[in-house]
């Protein structure tokens, strides 16, 4: 059986989709991907689809699920590299794509990762200090 | 009209779905469609090939290249089931409905990306869906 690989670098779960995707491959992807975050308490994960030709609603919807669940779980998703016929037709087919964060590529989508966990440190430490405070 | 090439595909199980999208996209390189048209054909061809899988247990696809007289060349796919059928043919069509748990995009998204789209139907017999998309257009 198939399986797509999901690397761990640090806080963030990386997955490269290297293949055409059919529906069961990714539902597993999916089921991994949930698992995965879970596990490593990974704060982000970036999918790379640019070796990806087709999206249609179905792989569309798998996408837009694995950002929702991952935000539950405290981690933002990040989907980058999609190709420009890609985005044409997935617009076209009607797709909302939605809670879905892009970029346009891995170096972006990184920094983009890497900025929200700045961001969240942030608000970790105010509220560090609120506490503090209310101790006092 | 002439047609050009033509293959039968048995649609049975998920795996055959990756066989025919890589027939599909061997067409439509055949007669040079471009990119973006391509990827819509390839997109439509597979909410199509899903629903039959989903709905009617599998089925097979006719894939043609076909001539026109007015010098359109363009790929034309015969989704053929043996399925329940589509007891409302209009809702089906319209944008978010769905019997099953999908978002309702498959037909009228399909229908948008190609050039032309054909849809019949019999209840308790099986639907037959064509599409063609020429190379530009």
């Amino acid at each position: 059986m198939e399986k797509i690989p999901i690397l761990k670098m640090g806080d963030f779960l990386l997955v490269t989709v290297q293949i055409d995707l059919y529906d069961r491959l990714a539902l597993n992807l999916e089921a991994d991907l949930v698992n995965m975050i879970n596990k490593h308490q990974a704060k982000g994960v970036l999918i790379d689809i640019s070796a990806v030709n087709i999206v249609d609603s179905f792989m569309g919807r798998i996408l837009s699920n694995i950002a929702q669940m991952s935000k539950i779980l405290d981690a933002l998703t990040v989907v980058v590299g999609m190709q420009p016929a890609v985005a044409i037709t997935l617009i076209e087919l009607g797709l909302p794509m939605t809670g879905v964060r892009t970029a346009l590529n891995v170096e972006k989508g990184m920094e983009l990762l890497k900025r929200n966990r700045i961001l969240d440190s942030e608000e970790e430490e105010t509220t560090s200090t609120d506490e503090d405070d209310s101790a006092e | 009209m002439i047609v050009l090439n033509k293959d039968t595909i048995k649609i049975e199980k998920e795996q055959d779905v990756v066989f025919f999208r890589n027939r599909v996209a061997e067409y439509a390189d055949k007669i040079k469609m471009g990119l973006v048209n391509k990827t819509k054909l390839l997109t439509a061809a597979s909410e199509l090939v899903r629903n039959m899988l989903r709905y009617a247990n599998g089925g097979k696809v006719l894939c043609e290249i076909i001539s026109h007289a007015t010098l359109q060349t363009g790929v034309r796919l015969t989704f053929s089931d043996q399925g329940p059928g589509i007891p409302d043919i209009e809702k089906a069509m319209q944008d978010g409905y769905s019997t099953g748990k999908s978002l309702g995009l498959g037909l009228p998204g399909a229908k948008r990306l190609v050039s032309i789209f054909d849809i019949k139907t019999q209840l308790g017999k099986g639907t037959t869906v064509t599409i063609t998309k020429w190379k530009n257009g």
